[in-house]
Formats: C-alpha cells, sequence, structure tokens
C-alpha cells in the first residue's frame, strides 16, 4: 500500500466542510501533490451530520478507513465524537468546542452529552480543542471558523501553511480575503506546534 | 494541460466541453446534478443547455440532437434512467449520427435515492455500450472517447459514474475546450427513426450486428485491461478497481473492466490462465456473471456465492475483508474500529424557516393521526420526521398512491403532498388521473419555484431557464384546474390561519382538492437577500409548554426548561404564531 496522509473533516451541512476541503486541494496543486477525496452532497446539506474525506498524496480510491486518519478536523464538538472510531492510534484531533444540538434531541427527547463528558471521551486523543467563534468573531466574522480551525490544524498537515494561507486566499470570497487571512493566522496561533 | 482539484462531475463537465458539446439536457438527480448545473454557468457556451422536466424529456431532445449530428449530453440519476427507459430501449435502435452520451450516475448505499438500482443492467437490456469509470481523473479521460464511440457505432453511450466518482474530488489535469463548430441538420430517414414493425425488425438485427466489433474495440481503447501476474486473478470494476488496486498483493493478476459488453473471447482466455478468480464489484454481479459464463472450471469468488454483498457501497476495508475471506490476501490491514454509540442523531432536516414544516404542521392539526399522507422525493421527505410522510416511491407517486389509498380505504381522509418539479416531473399525469376517476383526497403542492434538493436548479415554475434566461413560469393553478380539478387554492404557508382554514375547507369538500401551499426557498430567501429579521423568546412570558419545540425548527433549542431561538432563525414568524402565551416576537420589539 502507498502511503497517503488521510484527513477527515467533519461537521454540520452549511459550516463549510466543502470550502475547507477546497483549501486543502488548492494547496496540494500548489506543492504538485496529489490528492483525492470524496464529500457528502445532497440530503446531507439540510444541517445534517457531514464528512469530507481528503487523501493528500492520495494515487488510489478517496475513502478513508475507519481507524486510519491522520487527522480528524472537527466543526462541532459533538461530531468530533461521532467520527472520532475514524482516527488510527497516535492520530491527531482539532476540534471546535462549539456544539449545536441535533433537534433530535429536542424533538425525540435523545439525551445529549454534556461538554466535559465529550470532552473526558475525546481525551485519549489529546484533541486540539479551540474557540473557534470567538476567534473567528476577533478575526472580523463568525462564518469564518472552518478557516480558524484550519489554521490550528495547520501544524498536523503536511502542507506549507504558506501554501494553505495563499489556498484560503484564493477560494473565499473577494470582499473577505482580509478577514480570512487573519482568521488562518489567529487559528494558527491558537493551535499547537508538534 | 491545466491541473485543477475538481470534483467528479465538474471534470465530467470540463471533459464535454473538450469534446466540443452541442446540446446538454437533464433531470437534477443527486448525484448527477452538478454536470449540467456547471455547463449552464459557461458564457457563450456554442450549445443548447436545458434543465428538462423529467428524465424521459431530457433524453428525447437530446437524441434529436444527436439525430441532426451534433454531440449530446443528457443525464440523471439511476432512479431517473428508469423514467428515461422507454426511448432509451428504441434509441439504441435508431442509433444517432452525432455522439450521444446518457449520463445515469448510480448511488451504491442510496446515500440519497430510494433504490440501489445498477444502470449496467440496462446497458446489458438496451445492447448499448457503458464506460464505468474508477475514478475522477478516469471519468474525465473517457468522455471524449464516449462521444468518439458513439459515432463510430452510431449508437448512444451510456456513461455510469457513481456517488463515489461523482461526489469525489481529485487533482484532475484537463485538456483544451474546443467550441461546438457543428450545425445541426437532420436528414430524413424513416427507416431509421420512425420504429414502424417493418423496420424496428430490421433495426433490432442491425443492433445485434453491432455487438461483436463493439466488444473487440472497447479491448482495443484500453477501458478493459489485463495484467498476468500469477496463477491466482482479481478481476473489478468501476471504483472497486481502485480500492483492489490499493490492496493488490504481488503475483496476484489483475483486470480491470471499464467498458460493457466485455469480449467473452478475451475475458476467457484471461481466466483459463488462473485457477482461481475473485470479482469486485459494486451492486449487481454484472462483470461475475460474465465471467462465470467463460470461467470453465476455474472457480470464481463473488457475490453469487455469498463472498461479495450485493447491497450497499464497497470500500477498501470491505474489500479487503473480501479478499482475506476468498484466500486473496493473508490478512486484513484494517482493524475494526465501533462507532461511538447513543450519540443523538443528525439526520438531514427541514432548514429553520422552511414553509414545508409550516405546511406539514397545519395539514396534521387539521387531518389528525389517522389520515394517510402519501408524499414524494424532495426536500419534503424530510417531513418524515415531522410524522407527515406516510409512503414514498418515486417521483410523482404521490398524488397516484394517494388517489388508490383513497379508493381503497374510504373512511380516512388522504392528503398527499408533492414539491413543484416533482409535480411538473409526473405528477400531473397523477392529478388528471386522480380527477377523472373520482378520488376524495388532497393534494398539497408545496411550491417553492424551484428544485431544492439538488441544489436549486430552476424548472418550468421558477420562470428561468437553465441558462438564466427569464421566461413565463407555468401557472400552476390554471395547469391543476385544467387537468379537472375545481377546488384549487394558492396560499402562504407562514400564514398559518389562512393555511388551517383552507385546509378545513378541503376536508369539508369532495373530489380532489389542490392546495398550491406557496413561498420562496428558504435557502433562496437568504442568497437574493431576504431579510426578515430574527425572533427571540421573552423568558418573561415562556411558560416551558414545548409547543415551538415539537414544531422541530432546528432554530429553536430548549434550555433550563425554557425555549431560545438560536443563530439559525430565519424570521418565519411561524413559532411566534404557534405559541399559546404570545412569547415569542421579533427582536427588538415588545
Amino acid at each position: 500500500m502507498t502511503k497517503s496522509f488521510d484527513i477527515l473533516i467533519v461537521g454540520i451541512g452549511g459550516q463549510g466542510t466543502i470550502l475547507a476541503s477546497n483549501i486543502l486541494g488548492e494547496a496540494c496543486l500548489r506543492e504538485g501533490r496529489h490528492v483525492k477525496g470524496a464529500e457528502t452532497h445532497g440530503m446531507a446539506q439540510r444541517g445534517g451530520s457531514v464528512e469530507t474525506h481528503i487523501r493528500i498524496d492520495g494515487e488510489f480510491g478517496p475513502l478513508i478507513v475507519p481507524g486510519t486518519a491522520d487527522l480528524l478536523v472537527s466543526f462541532d464538538l459533538l461530531e468530533a465524537l461521532r467520527y472520532s472510531h475514524y482516527l488510527r492510534e497516535g492520530g491527531k484531533m482539532v476540534v471546535n468546542r462549539h456544539m449545536v444540538l441535533p433537534t433530535s434531541v429536542f424533538t425525540q427527547k435523545i439525551p445529549a452529552p454534556k461538554e466535559e463528558e465529550i470532552a473526558a471521551q475525546l481525551s485519549r486523543f489529546a484533541p486540539c480543542i479551540i474557540d473557534a467563534d470567538q476567534i473567528a468573531v476577533e478575526a472580523g466574522s463568525a462564518l469564518a471558523q472552518n478557516v480558524v480551525i484550519l489554521g490550528a490544524a495547520s501544524w498536523s498537515i503536511p502542507l506549507k501553511a504558506e501554501s494553505l494561507l495563499e489556498a484560503v486566499k484564493k477560494l473565499v470570497p473577494p470582499k473577505t480575503v482580509a478577514v480570512n487571512t487573519k482568521a488562518f493566522e489567529l487559528g494558527r496561533a491558537a493551535g499547537t506546534a508538534p | 494541460m491545466e491541473r485543477q482539484y475538481l470534483l467528479g462531475n465538474e471534470a465530467i463537465a470540463h471533459a464535454c466541453l473538450e469534446s466540443g458539446i452541442g446540446f446538454v439536457s437533464g433531470y437534477p438527480g443527486t448525484p448527477s446534478s452538478e454536470v449540467v448545473d456547471v455547463l449552464r454557468t459557461v458564457k457563450d457556451p456554442g450549445y443548447h443547455v436545458e434543465w428538462s422536466v423529467n428524465e424521459k424529456v431530457a433524453l428525447e431532445n437530446a437524441l434529436a440532437a444527436a439525430w441532426s449530428g451534433l454531440r449530446a449530453i443528457c443525464t440523471m440519476k439511476h432512479v431517473g434512467l428508469n423514467v428515461a427507459a422507454d426511448p432509451l430501449m428504441t434509441s439504441a435502435y435508431t442509433g444517432v449520427t452525432g455522439g450521444f452520451v446518457i449520463l445515469s450516475a448510480d448511488d451504491p448505499f442510496a446515500h440519497s435515492s430510494q433504490n440501489e438500482q445498477d444502470t449496467r443492467c440496462y446497458a446489458h437490456f438496451a445492447r448499448l455500450p457503458c464506460l464505468d469509470p474508477a475514478g475522477v481523473q478516469e471519468a474525465h479521460d473517457m468522455i471524449p472517447a464516449a462521444f468518439a464511440i458513439s459515432e463510430e457505432f452510431s449508437l448512444p453511450v451510456i456513461f455510469r459514474p457513481t456517488t463515489r466518482i461523482c461526489h469525489s474530488k481529485g487533482d484532475v489535469t484537463l485538456g483544451k475546450a474546443v467550441p461546438n463548430t457543428r450545425k445541426g441538420e437532420f436528414h430524413k430517414d424513416p427507416r431509421q427513426y420512425v420504429v414502424i414493425p417493418a423496420h424496428t425488425r430490421i433495426l433490432h438485427k442491425k443492433l445485434n450486428e453491432k455487438q461483436p466489433a463493439l466488444k473487440k474495440r472497447l479491448v482495443e481503447l484500453g477501458f478493459n485491461h489485463a495484467t498476468v501476474a500469477g496463477k491466482t486473478a482479481v478481476i473489478a470494476s468501476g471504483i472497486g478497481a481502485s480500492y483492489v488496486q490499493e490492496l493488490l498483493p504481488k503475483g496476484v493478476s489483475f483486470m480491470k473492466i471499464g467498458a460493457y459488453p466485455i469480449d467473452e473471447g478475451w475475458l476467457g482466455e484471461f481466466a483459463r490462465k488462473h485457477e482461481k478468480i475473485l470479482v469486485i464489484e459494486e451492486l449487481a454481479p454484472v462483470v461475475e456473471e460474465a465471467v462465470r459464463q467463460v470461467a470453465g472450471c476455474v472457480p470464481v469468488f463473488g457475490k453469487i456465492n455469498g463472498y461479495a454483498p450485493y447491497e450497499g457501497e464497497l470500500n477498501p476495508a470491505i474489500v479487503a475483508a473480501v479478499m482475506v475471506k476468498a484466500g486473496f490476501l493473508k490478512e486484513n490491514p484494517f482493524a475494526t474500529r465501533d462507532a461511538v454509540q447513543n450519540l443523538p442523531p443528525r439526520p438531514p432536516i427541514l432548514c429553520a424557516g422552511c414553509h414545508h414544516r409550516a405546511a406539514f404542521y397545519a395539514m396534521k392539526k387539521v387531518f389528525g393521526e389517522l389520515a394517510i399522507y402519501p408524499s414524494d422525493i424532495g426536500c419534503y421527505t424530510l417531513g418524515l420526521q415531522l410524522g407527515a410522510v406516510d409512503t414514498t416511491i418515486c417521483m410523482g407517486a404521490s398524488i397516484t398512491v394517494g388517489s388508490g389509498l383513497a379508493h381503497s380505504d374510504a373512511t380516512r381522509d388522504v392528503v398527499c403532498t408533492i414539491g413543484d418539479s416533482t409535480f411538473l416531473h409526473t405528477g400531473v399525469q397523477g392529478l388528471m388521473n386522480a380527477v377523472y376517476n373520482g378520488a376524495n383526497m388532497t393534494v398539497v403542492i408545496l411550491d417553492n419555484r424551484i428544485t431544492a434538493m439538488t441544489g436549486h436548479q430552476p424548472n418550468p415554475n421558477t420562470g428561468l431557464t437553465a441558462a438564466g434566461v427569464e421566461t413565463p413560469p407555468v401557472s400552476l393553478d390554471a395547469l391543476c384546474r385544467a387537468c379537472g380539478a375545481t377546488f384549487v387554492e394558492t396560499i402562504d404557508p407562514y400564514d398559518m390561519t389562512g393555511m388551517l382554514n383552507v385546509l378545513e375547507a378541503a376536508k369539508a369538500k369532495p373530489g380532489v382538492k389542490v392546495i398550491i401551499a406557496k413561498q420562496m426557498c428558504v435557502i433562496v430567501a437568504r442568497r437574493t437577500g431576504v431579510k426578515r429579521g430574527r425572533y427571540v423568546v421573552n423568558p418573561e412570558i415562556c411558560i416551558g409548554c414545548g409547543t415551538c419545540v415539537r414544531f422541530g425548527c432546528p432554530a429553536i433549542e430548549f434550555a433550563d426548561k425554557m425555549a431560545r431561538i438560536n443563530d439559525l432563525c430565519s424570521g418565519c414568524a411561524v413559532c411566534a404564531r404557534l405559541c399559546p402565551t404570545g412569547a415569542i416576537a421579533k427582536e427588538g420589539r415588545k
């Protein structure tokens, strides 16, 4: 088997997983690396749980097998737990502390785990948990949370931070380049260097 | 040669541009929709592009373009091919002069589909060539070849990507776009294009005579190829071939099938060189059956003898498990990992402020739990979670199933729901039939003036063509009246009182009653800059009764025994109308 670096990005429909995937793909192109990915479309975009697979240096299929991801990036605390079985032993995890409660909690009265309970369950992965919403607001827009998290995760991605930032600048709406640049930099500062 | 990180569908669309495409049609369906969505946004395209009302219409339009010598593509998903099956079967007889590609995207695991059928079976049934890509780059590269094969054999070519091709991404090397330089010209030839029995008997023979050369050509073109490396062999097709290549141990022969029909002579020669063969493919055992026909005494492992699953999507872990079970791999390199159990599910739901939710709420309020609620294919199928969807079969079947139920179980009210796009797709015939045959039922057309589920494609109710040109929208009211319905009311479902009143009026009357619940899709509204303001709960008035939370809007949460409205609020105000104590009001107002 060839070795690719496998990243799973998860979150809730509408949080910008596809943009994050495009940023990684664009950064790979800039570095002349092969990249494969698979993403959730259609129904899952209606506020459902979404997952995007990205395999840097991937040569074959786009899917990551549970237990083999090198990095899990989650835009929501609960979704990080839902997909945590994808991570390999020793894999890295970068997670937004923010959590959106699923509507099923209210309509079907399904108990939801508390923030501390989820953090405790995730602790064996030594996750980097960051307040992306707060940092995004500081950068100028709450909508930039995905770029904040990407910045925080950039330490664990085998691509140059400059390539990622250039990709961010190319792919976000032109009006928001300054905000997203700041979001990426603040996110990177909030992340943990290995 | 440019490299881009592209979605499979985007790469396919670009390949159409590289092929000098002259005509594009389709009906949106996940995972196929982005192909036309990309082609319809090309500036000064030099080709006709349309979202057709359904797949049969799309195929027939594109077929005529291909009869006129243009290169044409029509796109749909696998279940859409059922709708287009009628012209498909005969198009194989008439053939084409310009290149004609029928893209039918399969959805193993039914990520967003009502079944898991295999388009390759239709290709076999119609005796048409079918190309089955194994990755994004190959999907791109196969399209120009598909047009060339179509023109070489004067046959429509079926192109069958799966969800993992359409919605996966890769670094793709693109060629140069070539503008369409052909001028469509239809040459009359009734013996070719008029399928009366006398002509069709000859055409059928001609179709059959094309098969041997076609099979040989697909091998020559390299879509079906093999490497002999040992005494055992794996034969794989589609995305499954990519998974196998990642896992294949040294000393095992490999054959990749990328095109059908498969040349039996060539396949048999390969099979006889081996002592044991494993076949890996998604959905139906199409390759496996071909292999079994030529394998003689060579044992074949696959779906038919229980080594591989018939249903669901493959992934590298499943393929590894099959390879281990059949003795092609010593051990599974992937450890089994179980997901964390008992987490609250987060399925897709109707958006915050979606007017379908209000319509479902009103329907249930008036007609109650005992009524039967047939529904259809679209966003509103998600009304299942609101307990307002009792049946879903296929596009257009809500009204037909509804009238069938009404004639069969006369003691219960039947209230069916169908979207505007679906109504125009195949709902109209059902309405005509229900009225004509005297059903007693209420039809609620959930009209958001767009095909929302698949990504907001316009339909004849939108007032815009695929190319963005303004055009007179269909009058749903006049159309329903023309079908014979006399009770046809259009209502804004955000107006809860009005909606309840019109439903009560419908309930009191016999016959087929049509209610058009019309309001802009909230996603479209947000994109076009509609700002209604946000709503908030006054904690001094809220008694925590939960009425608003049970409405099921993702913008309403329950915390500390009280309701709270979050950032998702789009200002539809329906919850404010439902609140029994008047605790919900527009932000900034008391």
